[in-house]
Parts: C-alpha cells; structure tokens; sequence
C-alpha cells in the first residue's frame, strides 16, 4: 500500500459523500411526481367529495349536485366479477406451470400469458366487443353490461395474476412439497390444502396488485360497459338472477374520462373528485391486503 | 402422473445380503396379509391402527449394547437388489440389506454416494422426482413395497420421513403443522387431535417450549425446534418406519444433540433409518451402520464392529477420515 492511509480512508469518506448525494438527488426526483399527483388530486378534487357525492347518482347537466355513487358501486362490481373469471383460471394456469414445469405445453402456455399481458388495453376492449357485446355476427349478443366489462378486466388480470401465483408457487421450497408426500397424501391434496395454502400470502398479493392495476382502466370499459347515470335497474339484492349485470354500468374511471372533456366546470369539478376516489380505492384495496395477510398469515410473504 | 418408470426383477429373493447373515425369519407376517385389499391399507391411518406392541419378547430385541451382534438377526425391511437413478445415470448398484427392528440403522457414506436416494426408494419418494427410476425389492414385513397393488400413498403413511433442512407447512400454525397429514386424511378437530398433538410434540421433545405458541407460525421456531417439529409432523400419523435424511446437518451442536437423543429415544418404538455424511453421529447414535460409496454396499453391520474392526479398507479409509 503506497498511499497514507488517512488519505485513503479520507478519500473513500468523501467518496461515500458523494455517492450518498447522488443517491438522494435520484430519489427525490422519483418522489417529486408522486407528491405533486397527489398534491394536485387533493387540492382539486376533495372540494367535491361528500357523503352525497359517494352515494347519490349523477345529475343531468346544468343541475348543482349529485354524486357518483353508481359509478363507485359499478366500478367495484365490475372488479369483483373480474376477479370471478380470472381467480379459478389464473390459479389453474399458476399450479399447472409449476407442477408440469418444463413441459412443452407449459412452455407454450407461457408464451402466451406474455403475448396477453402485451396487448394494449383498449384493443382487448375493442375483441371483447367484438365477440361478447355487439348484437351482430359472431358475437354472444350480451350488450353492453357489466359482465362485458368484467370479462375484458378478467382478460387483462389473467396473465398478471397467473405468473404472480406461478411466482408465489415456485417461491415454496421443494422439500415442503416432499414432506407432505411423505406424509401419506396424494398430491392434490398437497397441492391444494399445503401448496395453495403456505403461497396463500403472495398470491393474494398478485391478485390484488392484479385488481388494482386494471381498476383504473378506461379503454376497456368504453367498449364493454359504456355509461349509466343510474343504479342497477333491478337493485344490488337481485345479484343472484345475474340480470343487473347484463345492463349499461357506470364505473369511475368512465366517469373521469366523460367529466374532464365537458363544457361544464361542474362536472370537471367532479371529475377530480372521482379521481381522487378512484386512487384512494385503489390504495384503500391494496393497504387491506397488505393488513389483511399480516393479520391472517402473522406477516409472512406480506413483502413485495 | 408418474414420471418414474418400474422395471420388475427376477432375483431369487433369498439370496443373502453383503455381509450379512441368513435370514432366519424373514416374513413376520402370514402370507394372508400379503393379498391385504386397499381397505385395509387405508385403515392403517385410523387411530387404531395396529402397531408392533412394546412388549415383544427380550429374544425379538435388539441387544441394547452396540457391540456383539445377537443372531438370529430379525428383519423389518429386506432390500434386495436395489437399483435406482435417474434417466441414464444409476445411482444405486444392486443394494441387499436387512434392517432389524426398533434400532437406529446409519446410512454412512461421502456425497453423491447414494444415501438418499437409497433411503427415498424405501418410501417410494424417488420416483416422485421427474426421470427417476429403480428396480429390485424393498420388503417391508416381507411384503414388496414396489408390488402393484401397493398404493405408495397409503405406504407411505407407514414410512414416516424427516428431512435435511426443517421444512414446516408455511403458513402453518404449529399445531397445525402437526395434526396437518391426520387432518388431511380426513381426522375432524376435536378432542383426539388436541390429545395427539400433544403426544406427538411430547415425544419429539418440543411440548413444553411450545405449548403456550400452539397457533403461532412454525417458521417462527428456531431450527433445531423446528426440525423437532417435523419429527412430530412425521410421528403424529403414527408410521412403523422413520426415515431420516441427514435430520441434523442443518443444525448447531447442541440442536443436534438433542435430535440425536430423540432418535436414541423414538428407537424403542420405531425402526429408524439415518442417513448421516456424520462419521462421529452414526458412532454416536447407531446400532448398525452401512457404509455407501459411488452408489455401493461396501460394508453393513454392527456399529461397533465397523468402526473397530472394519472389513474393507475403504471403510477403514473412510472412518479413518482419509476421505470423505
């Protein structure tokens, strides 16, 4: 060593100096935008949020008040039934890429839940309006309603949802499987009750990052859905006849997206309020995940 | 589902192990259970499932000193010409061995010799793994494990296994790690689950550090208590045979110590199988030890006379520390 050493020590200090500023820098670059959008959602938006403006319905154009009480409950139907279509199969597609891992069918089935989770949003809009809403040609004549809606959602989530659960799956030490094996039962029931189970945590947290992430959609939903300015016709308690699925919904990210291009500085108004509820939804969905899983599975796997 | 292929062999199943003496009484059971119909075999998880009774006659015991072997031997488990690998590459050549009874058996060998794929055979958990295969006898009671009327699920409720690194259910509580293969196989909860649990975390020497955390997570144990946990997962089904795939190699010292003495402990009642890369732990804690090397039987039979006066100068190589 042919330098002094307090240089070098001196030398590594102020490197360390430097290194740390940069990082700082970096972060508050990231931190700027995220503060700001909330900044802005507040200032704007809370301004129109009330009681009335959660529960009531919209009302006509040039009329002071109303809420956006139907588009919160359409917006979380739609995510609800979303997650109907696109648990079962997404838990499926999860389990079989990890039980039959590397199988050319598992290769195969791979490729295409990445091509899915490329396809643009509002072009899933555009086939799932093709072959489930329009009531022409080939198509199975629904109209525009919620389950349209949802069954584009369930399109974008699937893929998301799958790798998360393959993910969630793969994260699970071998032995655990062999261990329940070697206690006598048969696979499925290790896969089912052991397997499903100890990934419980990450898998939950893929399906509502998952329910989050296309909670926010517009595109889709413009094609499927359009808009509503009234409850479901035959009331949430008539659920189980399906019928209040299978007419026009209104949903929040529709409702920002016809608010903010209006003339009217009401209705603009209100479309920050809507954001500001869509965000706190989405942030409200995530956090009881996350309370959800530490309180259900002591804080394992409530990381990521 | 099964990935392993089974090729049948035709080996006199007679013929004598390496080293080791005639066998004298090789089927303890009458043929009759042989022809045992898959009812019976599902029985064996229920709570009255019939077990060999503590009280058997002095003369059926092993002697408790590790020294002189007493003859006639009495055999649990016969292996007799075991052949397994994987794919194109075997792993196990011809292995003939005969466990006795409620005694600690040491698999002993360096790595990559085969111990656990020899020991994962006697369940029937090698041919989980994808390519696997193996041909040859592993005779429990002198019934052929690999015989196709043999369900390896329901077999393996009377094999219980433990293994290198503790691997409690995630997500499990304790309690229910322990009651999880009774639970699983259709026990309701209730007042017998609550007594077996209990018992079984009592004899794997865990009951009274974790009694007052039943419902917390088994993870949150520490390695060697968690180890201790899986015994008791894999002793709470009640199994005739423990297979132990190198329990300790995980643990500190003093874990260890205290699984070796529950393994001297669990010995009176069950036939334990431990394969150890340990040559101090199969001294410690064997009655008889084999000796594997590149997938061979080079030597088995009392721990005292292996480690004293070892027959194969590979043995001697090895207990010597020359390699290994």
């Amino acid at each position: 060593m042919t330098k002094h050493p307090t240089n070098h020590a001196n030398y590594r200090r102020w490197k360390n100096r430097v290194v740390q500023g940069v990082m700082i820098v970096m972060v508050a670059i990231c931190i700027v935008p995220l503060v700001a959008l909330m900044w802005t959602l507040l200032s704007q938006g809370l301004n129109s949020v009330s009681f009335a403006f959660l529960t009531h319905l919209p009302k006509p154009p040039g009329e002071t008040g109303g809420g956006l009480g139907n588009a919160i409950l359409g917006s979380l139907l739609i995510l609800l039934f979303a997650a109907v279509f696109a648990v079962p199969l997404g838990l499926a597609l999860g389990i079989y890429l990890t039980q039959r891992d590397g199988t050319r069918l598992a290769s195969f089935s791979r490729m295409l839940l990445d091509v899915l989770s490329g396809i643009p949003a509002i072009i899933v809009g555009v086939f799932i309006y093709a072959i489930v809403v329009r009531k022409t040609g080939f198509s199975l004549h629904l109209g525009f309603s919620t389950l349209a809606g949802s069954l584009a959602l369930a399109m974008i989530m699937l893929p998301i949802f799958a790798r998360a659960t393959e993910e969630a799956l793969k994260a699970i030490p071998r032995t655990v499987d062999e261990a329940g094996l070697g206690l006598g039962l048969p696979r499925r029931t290790v896969i089912v009750r052991i397997l499903v189970r100890a990934a419980m945590p990450s898998i939950l947290t893929g399906l509502f990052l998952a329910l989050a992430r296309v909670g926010g959609e517009a595109a889709p939903l413009l094609f499927t859905t359009q808009r509503s300015d009234f409850w479901p016709s035959h009331g949430v308690t008539d659920l189980a006849t399906l019928k209040p699925l299978l007419e026009p919904v209104a949903s929040l990210p529709l409702v920002i997206f016809e608010y903010s291009k209006s003339p009217y500085e009401d209705w603009k108004a209100q479309a920050w309020g809507a954001s500001l509820v869509l965000v706190v939804l989405v942030l409200a969905i995530r956090l009881s995940t996350k309370a959800f899983t530490a309180w259900r599975y002591g804080g394992q796997g409530t990381h990521v | 589902m099964k990935t392993s292929t089974r090729i049948p062999s035709d080996i006199d199943p007679l013929q004598l192990s390496i080293g080791e003496e005639p066998m004298t009484a090789p089927h303890q059971r009458p043929p009759s259970t042989q022809a045992a119909s898959p009812d019976s075999q599902a029985a064996t998880a229920a709570p009255q499932q019939p077990r060999l009774p503590l009280t058997v006659a002095p003369s059926t015991r092993m002697p408790p000193s590790r020294g002189v072997p007493t003859e006639p031997l009495e055999t649990r488990i016969a292996v007799r010409n075991l052949e397994a690998g994987y794919a194109n590459h075997k792993v196990l050549k011809s292995i003939n061995m005969d466990v006795p009874p409620r005694s600690v058996t040491a698999i002993m060998g360096p790595s990559g010799c085969g111990k656990s794929t020899f020991i994962r055979c006697i369940n029937r958990l090698h041919e989980e793994t994808p390519g696997a295969w193996s041909r040859g006898e592993v005779m429990l009671d002198g019934q052929d494990l690999f015989h196709p009327s043999i369900d390896p699920v329901d077999m393996r409720r009377k094999i219980g296994m433990v293994f290198q690194r503790p691997n409690p259910f995630p997500t499990f509580t304790i309690y229910e790690n322990v009651a999880a293969g009774l639970r699983l196989n259709g026990w309701r909860r209730g007042v017998m689950l609550d007594e077996r649990v209990e018992k079984s975390l009592r004899r794997a020497a865990l009951w009274e550090e974790v009694k007052d955390r039943l419902h917390t997570a088994g993870t949150g144990l520490s390695g060697g208590q968690q180890q201790r946990l899986c015994i008791a997962r894999a002793i709470a089904v009640e199994p005739e045979i423990l297979l132990a795939d190198e329990p300790a190699s995980a643990l500190d010292p003093v874990a260890t110590e205290r699984v070796e003495e529950l393994l001297l402990d669990l010995k009176k009642d069950y036939t334990i199988l431990l394969v150890t890369h340990n040559i101090q732990q199969a001294a410690r804690v064997a009655d008889r030890t084999a000796f594997f090397l590149l997938g061979d039987l080079i030597e088995y039979g009392p721990t005292n006379d292996l480690f004293t006066k070892p027959k194969d100068s590979r043995t001697d190589a090895f207990i010597s520390g020359r390699f290994g």
